[in-house]
């Protein structure tokens, strides 16, 4: 059959192949739900069955073209559950055990060596949410969509109805969980697969987290990933998080991560896409407390016919919190990107310091990008800004550079570097630091295809930079 | 060394070189004066290989080829050197990560092997001192936060490292203080040899106190009206250039 009959250009039909699978799978999906989730994903699935996905007139998704993805032919899995899996047989580097807090999800399904749920000497449980369900279903109950939004359509109803396996992080109260969380989500399928990995974090009142999710396809088949993470940071909490993305250009994902800080606490987040077919990566964070500050940033080197579309939402609910967007991209060829980063300020969130920026570098005449910061304030006495550039590499840079004997290429990579450098720079992990920017580099150079794996762990048998934590 | 004969060049269509010459030999500092617009700035990219003008006549020959089809960063890798009015800022390129790799790239050129991050940290040393320049510079993003003088002195940090053969400094000495001014023209003086040359192009007389040319030209209006010793110089300074406007 050619490829295009399997695509079916109404919305309409993909949603109700989609609801047919729901009701006919229902006992499956339901498997290891208590009655809570239960009605979570019933009351998920009426909204999507009512809502549908979102068309081009649905404001946050004008500038992404979504009907590719309306494919008849997705297989959703509902039997995998997770799995004990000789994981090196798969990966070409050794993912590591819950001793190194390295984790892998295998087509949306909890990958382990040893135990799906591990429960650490301190009181951090680290696995499956499958198995979470099962074994903590107080914890799961109450967290799992306390902040994930139905009411928008599509995605996120989508994914909480279907959801089944993912990561899940419970760190109790007063834990400093010293080494990096490394999440490896690896699609590896012959046929095209729509999945829909669901992640809960929760770190306790001053606690200290890093976790480290990346996206890998093993093969240039078609998938499409839908995931939704939830992640809480109680009063004083600190949670350091990253999302390194470099997928194949028959991939798709979507992300959609939901963020609450409570009082006092600190969030970094950073979004690294690298490479995608069709990449979105939704931020939305709710500063639910004072004293909160957050660094949301983003960078995103994009080519050929790739498109990346990020969506950053802040809700300054409490008065005297700080957030801070950065988000900066290249793009290349005929590849398109989409910044809109909304900021809302509430009426008793007096003393607020909100900022954002979106810088682009556009190489070719054909590379676009749409940005569209937003400030949406009403209290009166806050600190606001935000802006939005798109250009070319300066000519007076480059041929500064030029005129000291660098070639044009050098000159480019060096400029490239350079902007790309403000977001990495930011990165606090040194190690992790370092691998971001050799592998930054290395994708500017047009050196960095899929097949380079896992940035971190991957093409050593040893993840170098969590051996230097460990030290 | 550089020889350019009949040089007519324009911008958008309108002439701003109109039949330049000019002949620069072994050893020999050039000074070119003139008032703003005369041409100055443009003669000094035309020999740096900046692309925004268009070349409508003439000819520009260096070490006996023609420069003009040399792209910037070959005639760089060659021994031209410029000097510029305005230094870049670039944030993010640190300076000695971009000097490594301008002095590699010209070795790379003269078939010379790379030097090591300790050698060329060693050679830093050494300019830094030649010529007085506090270490401070080295440590930052290209030019980036400078004041007017540090980004000059940069110039002159550079040219001491690049040692190029022939240097083109476009009015280095323009808003400088004494102090500022004295480490340029320390530079240029400290890297005086007999085989390489430096065209100075300034505004004033100022900086011919402290380098000595051995022949000041004037340009006026897209050419060089006039020609003469270093006396030249100060006679300008007397008497404006409203004396050779009127001359000629």
């Amino acid at each position: 059959m050619p490829e295009s009959n399997n695509i079916s250009n109404q919305p309409e039909v993909f949603k109700n192949t989609l609801t047919e699978l729901f009701e006919n799978n229902y006992d499956q999906i339901m498997e290891n739900s208590s009655g809570k989730i239960k009605s979570l994903r019933q009351k998920a699935f009426g909204i999507f069955k009512k809502n549908g996905f979102p068309g081009k007139k649905t404001e946050n998704w004008r500038f992404t073209d979504l009907n590719h993805l309306f494919r008849n032919d997705f297989i959703i899995d509902f039997e995998t559950k997770s799995q004990k899996v000789d994981i090196s047989n798969i990966f070409t580097c050794d993912v590591y055990d819950l001793d190194t807090y390295c984790v892998t999800l295998i087509n949306g399904w909890f990958a382990y060596n040893n135990s799906p749920l591990t429960k650490l000497k301190n009181g951090t449980i680290i696995g499956s949410l499958y198995k979470a369900m099962e074994i903590y279903p107080e914890i799961v109950e109450k967290y799992l969509g306390s902040i994930a939004k139905l009411n928008e359509p599509g995605f996120v109803p989508l994914n909480t109805a279907f959801m089944q396996d993912g990561l899940f992080i419970y760190v109790p109260d007063n834990v400093k969980v010293e080494k990096p969380v490394q999440v490896i989500n690896i699609v590896d399928s012959q046929k095209p697969v729509f999945l829909q990995p669901r992640n809960l974090i929760i770190t306790g009142k001053n606690s200290n987290l890093t976790l480290i999710h990346c996206d890998h396809t093993l093969t240039h088949n078609i998938s499409f990933t839908n995931t939704v993470s939830e992640v809480i940071v109680d009063q004083n909490g600190y949670v350091d998080h990253y999302k390194v993305q470099n997928k194949g250009r028959n991939s798709s994902l979507i992300t959609s991560l939901f963020f609450k800080q409570e009082k006092g606490s600190k969030l970094f987040n950073n979004a690294i896409t690298l490479n995608g077919g069709f990449t979105r990566n939704q931020v939305d964070l709710l500063i639910n407390g004072e004293n909160c500050s957050a660094n949301l940033n983003g960078l995103y080197l994009m080519d050929n016919n790739q498109h990346v579309d990020n969506q950053v939402f802040v809700d300054h609910k409490a008065p005297e919190s700080l957030s801070n967007q950065l988000y900066k991209g290249i793009l290349d060829d005929q590849a398109s990107g989409v910044f809109s980063g909304k900021v809302l300020v509430r009426r008793d969130s007096q003393k607020s310091q909100a900022f954002q920026n979106n810088k682009n570098i556009l190489l070719k005449d054909d590379a676009k990008v749409n940005t569209q910061p937003f400030l949406e304030i009403y209290a009166d006495d806050v600190k606001c800004s935000h802006g939005a550039t798109v250009g070319q590499l300066d000519p007076n840079a480059m041929f500064y550079l030029r005129s000291r004997g660098l070639s044009e290429r050098t000159a480019r990579q060096l400029l490239m570097y350079a902007f790309a450098g403000e977001v990495v720079n930011k990165i606090s992990v040194e190690p992790l630091r370092e691998n971001i920017i050799k592998l930054v580099e290395k994708r500017l150079k047009g050196e960095l295809s899929i097949c380079d794996q896992c940035i971190l762990s991957c093409n050593s048998r040893e993840p170098k930079f969590i051996q230097n934590i460990v030290d | 060394m550089l020889s350019i004969k009949n040089l007519n060049v324009s911008v958008e269509g309108k002439p701003i070189l109109n039949g330049l010459n000019l002949e620069v030999k072994d050893g020999e500092v050039h000074a070119i004066m003139g008032p703003n617009g005369s041409g100055k700035s443009t003669l000094a990219s035309v020999i740096a290989g900046r692309d925004y003008f268009t070349i409508e006549q003439g000819e520009v020959t260096y070490m006996g080829k023609n420069l003009l089809e040399i792209p910037p960063e070959v005639r760089a890798k060659e021994g031209i050197f410029l000097g510029f009015q305005y230094p870049v800022e670039i944030p993010g390129v640190s300076m000695t990560n971009f000097m490594r790799t301008a002095i590699n790239e010209k070795r790379k050129h003269q078939g010379l092997k790379p030097l090591s991050g300790a050698e060329f940290l060693k050679l830093m040393e050494e300019k830094k001192k030649l010529v007085k320049i506090e270490s401070k510079l080295a440590n930052r993003s290209v030019n980036e936060g400078f004041s007017g003088g540090e980004k000059k002195k940069n110039e002159i940090f550079q040219l001491a490292l690049l040692e190029p053969k022939l240097a083109v400094l476009d009015e280095t000495d323009s808003g400088l203080d004494i102090d500022a001014l004295k480490v340029v023209a320390n530079g240029v003086n400290m890297l005086k040899r007999k085989d390489n040359a430096t065209i100075l192009i300034t505004h004033y007389q100022r900086l011919l106190d402290y380098v000595i040319p051995d022949v000041v030209h004037v340009l006026f209006d897209g050419k060089i009206v006039k020609s003469g010793g270093k006396e030249l110089a100060l006679e300008l300074e007397e008497k404006g250039y409203n004396w050779i406007t009127k001359e000629t």
